[in-house]
Parts: C-alpha cells; structure tokens; sequence
C-alpha cells in the first residue's frame, strides 16, 4: 500500500505461490473481520456468549450420560464429565469453525464480487471469532477442574501449541470446502454429514488406547485427533501416544497446506460464478 | 514519467450461463466427465469440447487498451453489456483478465457498490470503520476522517444506533462518505451514484470532483451524461467490449449519444397488431408506431434533450371519413401526463375523406422535456370518440445533454425552457453589469 508499489494484474491460471506479503499489508481487515463475526454471532440474542459455553457443556451432559453410564465406556484416568468435555472444547471449535467457514463465501458473495482482498480472510475471519468461543468453553473447563478437584500439571504450557494445531485444521479444512461449496454446492450438504461422522471417528468420547496398534495408527491419519489427544495432554495430564499425535499434527499441517494453495487456485473464478 | 495505469490488450471471456452451468455440475458430473476425458482424448472426440466452448463463450472484453496518466479522470461510456463494469472489476482485482496486463502504480481503491460489508446489526460507527476497512483505510486513517465523514453523511444523532434501523437515505449517505474519504491515488467509481436523493447526489459529485481536482486519477462509469461532462476530462467509449473512443470527454459524450442514435435496429418500430392490453370500440384499428428522430434516423435508444421527434402512426379507417384524430400522450415514470399531442390541435387539417391503411405523423421539433424514461399513449378518435387506445404503446428515452450549452445538465423539473438571465443596468448602474447580460446564466436546477 506504499506509494511507490507497482502492481501487474495478469491473467492466472493453475497453482499459484501464496502471497504471503499481501496478507501482511491487509492483516489489519482481518482483524476487522473477525472483530465483526464476534459483534454480530450473539446480538439480539438472549444467552448471548453462553451459547458457546452451553452447546459443549450440554453434549458432554449428555454423552457422559449415554456412553459413560449406559454403554459403560471409561475415560483413561480422570473423571468421564471432564475427559468428555476436554475433547468435546477442540472439537465444537472444529466442527463450528468448519460448518461456517465453509459456507462463508457463499454468505458474504457481496464482498467477493465488489471488492478485492485476500479472499482468505473471510472463512479465516469465521475461524478467527470462533476462538474467542473457545476460550470461554475452556474457561467453563476451570470450573468443572475445581469443581472434581483436578490438579493442573506443567503439560498445561502446551495448550496454546494444540489450539494452533485447532486452528489450522479448522483452517485447512474450512478453506478447502469454502472454495469447492462456490463451485459445487454439494459441499452444504456434505459438511454437516462430515462433522457427524468425525466426531465418531475421532477420539472424542472414548480414549485412544481403546483401541489397538493398527487402528491407533489410522486414528493418526484424522487431523482432529493430534488435536483432541494434545487437548487431554494439555488440560487433564493424560497420558499422550507421542506418535498418534505426532503423525495426526503432521497430517494437520499438511491440511493446512493444501487448504492454502486449493483455496490459491480457485479463487481466481470465484467472483465470475459465485 | 511512466502512465500511472497502462492497460494493455485486456480481454475477459466468460461462459455464457456459466453461472447456471457451473451450479448444476456437481461432484458426479465432474468426475464422469474426468474419467471420460482420457477416452475422449484417445478416441479424437476432444475436438468437441473446443467447439464446445467457442459456442458457450462470450468475451466481455476484447484487447482494450489504454493509458492513464496521473490526474486523468476518465469517464467509462457505454451502452448496458459494453464491458464497463468488466473492466472496473478487472482494475479492481475482483476477477482476473483472460488476456493481456494491467500495470497499476499507486494506491488503487474501487468503488463498485455503496456500502459492500455493512451489516445492518452493527452501528453507524462500528459501520464506518468495518467498511473502511474492506475499502482498504488503515484503522489510524479511518480514525483521523471520523468526524468528517459523520459530518459528510449528516448522521451525527445516530452514530451509535444499529444501521439497519436507519432510513435508505441516511445508509446510502454514510455508506458514500466512507468511500469518498478514501485517499488513494487513483480512484475506480461505478455507478455509485444512481442512489440516494438529488441533493446528496449533488454533494457527492462535488466531493469527486474536490477529489479529481486534487490532482487524484478517477476512473468513473456512469450513464448520467451531466456527471461524466462535469466531472471528466476524458472519456473512453466501450462498445461491445472494445474501446470505440478515446479523447476529450466532450466528444466521447458526443461520439456515444452519435452512436445510439444512428444504430439501425428494429427497436425504433412498434408493432400494435397484437398488442391485447387496449380499448377498442369496433375492432382494433391502430397498427404500428415508428419513432425517428434528427435526419429521419430512427430512434433506438434515446435521444438527447431538445431533439426533434418525429411519431409515425400507422393505422386503419374502416369507412370513408374525414373525421379522424390520434392523440399521443406522453407520461414520465410516475405515470403522470407530461405532454400530449393531438391532431386535433393542428391547423392546417386535411379535409379529404379517407379510408384503409393511413399514416400520420407527428412533428416534434425540439421536444423538451427532461432526461428520462417516458410512457407513451396513443389513440385514434373516429368522430371525436375513441374507437382505439393503447396505454403503454412504447417507451422513449429522453438522455442527459447539454441543453443549454454551458457544460451543465438539467435534471430537475419537468421539462427545460430556454431561458436567460442577466442584471438590469439601471439598478446595478456600475461598469461590469453588462457582462452577466452576455451569457445566459442557468442552473438547471
């Protein structure tokens, strides 16, 4: 945005390098963005920011309920209500971050066809205010640790490095399918199923060593289970299967990754047949 | 020094009903049509798909080239589907040329919709920094403009209520004085200006021209002649997505209400045969309207104020008469009646007996009402009765001009009047009176 810039407007096709400079130079819109989606999610509503320390809270009521007391299934050490909902905070933030951010450009078409900015911005922007509904599930989370008398370990200083995990797999995700729902709306319909399925196949109400060798290894291949194990490491102590979590971080970097350049490569239509 | 905007050999092909096209594609047909691509390729079919694509393709822009030096404020002319707005969002960055290069040197801002990104639950002022934000102002810019753009779009007792509690008016007039407190270098401006009242419009085009005149580059598109002739001093006329006229923008106004007029087309001929939608007495009898204008050229598009207009009714007497009339009504968008022409008023009547197929026209030779879309009425009279009318015959286009020759279009009222204004000398008794007396003197408002 300095004076002096020259700037060649060609025609692209293919797979292009991501601009990281011009992300840079807009950063402060992003700011605005997720600023906005934070002012809007809750107005004119009653509960407000409780909803997004309601909606964990009473799945894991209700899990701890059904698989805990009914089907009988164990935590691997501390109280079910707090292994539940330690997985359940990653996990909404996931499937929330996705389900919007997926549909993002579609519901803001107005900004990709009469305006220019990194597009990236409006499902990053729908991922970025969702954090903030992270943090206060979390801080529900604190309660519920005094509350069953929990001690908190030092693994607790790796949080923020499994929230950036959280982030880029939401990311990854939420810009794969926010580019593809602009060229096939299946996408609005594949989402929801998705995150349903996911949440059975990630480690979010039974713990990893359930299951055996092999099917540990798979669980590694599902981006969101580093992140829920990274979650229970960090918060409860658990004991973390370094290899799982490590090949499921990897995965979700690479997401990340691939997220970027597809969301690159499409984005030059978007504004032709949104 | 190096032209602030070159634009060089820009196209832009879109598929036409892409939009529906591409929706309808879904994951199965893309993936039969992936796996049978190989098959095609192997089988020479592949051919189709380039036929294919030539027949369901449209280019919006063909190899248009330009360049802007700084200060320029160009006026983007054309008609409705020339490839104004292509070429905005192209300088925009919002979509990306098929062919060819834009080289931008300086801050560029474009202006293609009023108010993109304001959301009816924040407030005016959450509003103002958000949509500033999108437009490309740094938060400390928007900071230091705060109070000048509440006190431009005059909201100042309800910064603080949620926008979509606000009139139309007040969202467009906040909604503009964002935008028109941007300050970059060069400046892209849609048709922004079709909305919010004519006083506000008024301030806006001051605000531009405040802006052009800052030694800015502003790329302008607009169908109000009166703007692009104020506020321009370039005009490029695009026609059917290539560059028609480069020059003074004088002489792209000229060039581009030239080129409306003179177009042959079909469009000039109403036919009123099967026209339902009509009172007839006996049986219908009125067949076909033909409108022309200056040197009997057809008219298609509209024609400047002050044109002569020239209506040929054609229409068919069932017996032997002299005592027969048409009546042309014209009626502005509000429905209401602006002007009516009727033979009856003419003197020099024929006093012959007629019958079968008749034309009769009606001369205009300076029709004088002001810019805008006009209804048109036409009946016959048999025996002063109406025996067939026709209440929206046709539409005509009165388009902005220079009426009275001093640069400035009239866009008020109903209709423009020659008029002259000057000062009486034995009241002002002083040396410079007779000056004003020399040029007639219009506001047009």
């Amino acid at each position: 945005m300095s004076t002096t810039f020259e700037l060649t407007i060609r025609p692209r096709n293919g797979w292009q390098a991501i601009d990281f400079k011009e992300i840079y130079l807009y950063r402060e819109l992003l700011a605005f963005l997720i600023w906005r989606d934070i002012k809007i999610r809750y107005r004119q509503t009653l509960l407000g920011g409780l909803w997004a320390i309601l909606q964990p809270f009473i799945t894991m009521l209700v899990f701890t309920f059904i698989f805990h007391r009914m089907a009988g299934v164990k935590s691997d050490g501390p109280p079910y209500p707090l292994f539940a909902y330690a997985g359940l905070a990653p996990w909404t933030f996931f499937s929330t971050s996705v389900t919007q951010s997926s549909n993002s450009l579609i519901a803001h078409h107005q900004l990709v066809s009469k305006v220019y900015f990194p597009r990236v911005f409006i499902p990053l922007g729908a991922i970025g205010a969702l954090l903030l509904d992270l943090l206060l599930s979390l801080s529900l989370f604190g309660g519920m640790m005094v509350y069953y008398r929990w001690p908190v370990t030092p693994a607790l200083l790796w949080l923020p490095v499994f929230m950036v995990a959280a982030v880029l797999t939401a990311a990854g995700a939420g810009l794969t399918l926010s580019a593809l729902n602009v060229s096939f709306r299946d996408v609005k319909y594949a989402v929801p199923f998705l995150v349903q399925i996911g949440l059975f196949v990630t480690p979010v109400i039974y713990p990893v060593r359930y299951l055996s060798h092999r099917a540990q290894l798979l669980v590694g291949l599902n981006p969101m289970a580093g992140v829920v194990i990274g979650f229970r490491h960090a918060l409860l102590g658990s004991e973390a299967s370094w290899g799982v979590m490590g090949l499921s971080l990897g995965v979700s970097l690479g997401l990340f990754v691939l997220g970027l350049l597809v969301f690159r490569r499409m984005e030059n239509r978007f504004a032709d047949i949104i | 020094m190096k032209p602030i905007l070159e634009i060089q050999g820009v196209s832009k092909q879109y598929k036409l009903g892409g939009k529906r096209i591409r929706r309808t594609e879904n994951f199965r047909e893309l993936l039969e049509r992936g796996i049978s691509a190989p098959f095609r390729a192997l089988t020479g079919r592949a051919n189709d798909k380039v036929a294919k694509e030539e027949l369901y393709t449209f280019w919006a822009l063909r190899e248009v080239s330009f360049d802007v030096e700084q200060g320029d404020v160009i006026g983007i002319i054309g008609r409705n589907g020339a490839g104004k707005s292509t070429m905005l969002k192209i300088l925009s960055r919002i979509t990306s040329p098929t062919e060819g290069a834009v080289t931008i040197r300086g801050r560029l801002a474009s202006l293609l919709e009023v108010g993109t990104g304001f959301h009816p639950e924040l407030t005016g002022r959450e509003n103002i920094f958000l949509n500033g934000a999108i437009l490309g102002m740094r938060r400390t810019e928007i900071s230091a403009r705060f109070d000048e753009i509440v006190a431009f779009a005059e909201i100042e007792k309800f910064l603080d209520t949620p926008v979509k509690h606000y009139s139309s008016g007040m969202y467009v007039r906040l909604a503009f004085a964002v935008a028109a407190h941007l300050d970059p270098e060069i400046l892209v401006v849609d048709e922004v200006l079709a909305v919010g009242d004519l006083s506000f419009q008024k301030k806006c085009l001051g605000k531009m021209s405040e802006v052009s005149r800052g030694g800015r580059t502003v790329l302008f598109v607009s169908h109000n002649m009166a703007a692009i002739e104020n506020l321009c001093t370039r005009g490029v006329v695009l026609h059917q997505g290539q560059l028609a006229f480069d020059g003074k923008s004088k002489e792209a106004i000229q060039y581009y209400l030239n080129s409306l007029s003179v177009r042959s087309g079909t469009g000039h001929v109403v036919e009123l045969d099967g026209v339902g939608d009509r009172r007839s007495i006996v049986a219908p009898l009125l067949r076909r309207l033909e409108f022309l204008t200056e040197n009997e050229q057809p008219l298609t598009e509209g024609m400047p104020i002050g044109s002569r207009l020239k209506v040929k009714v054609h229409f068919d007497l069932p017996k032997l008469t002299a005592s027969f009339n048409v009546g042309l009504g014209f009626n502005n968008n509000y429905g209401q009646r602006i002007f009516t022409a009727h033979s009856v008023f003419e003197p020099n009547r024929w006093e012959k007996e007629h019958q079968g197929a008749q034309v009769l026209s009606c001369e205009i030779p300076s029709f004088t009402l002001t810019p805008g879309e006009y209804t048109v009425k036409v009946w016959l009279d048999l025996k002063s009765s109406e025996a067939d009318a026709i209440e929206d015959a046709a539409k005509i286009t009165v388009l902005e001009s220079d009426f009275y020759g001093t640069g400035k279009v009239p866009w008020n009222g109903a209709m423009v009047l020659k008029h002259r204004w000057y000062l009486e000398e034995s009241v002002q008794g002083n040396g410079w009176a007779g000056r004003g007396a020399d040029r007639a003197q219009t506001t047009g408002a």
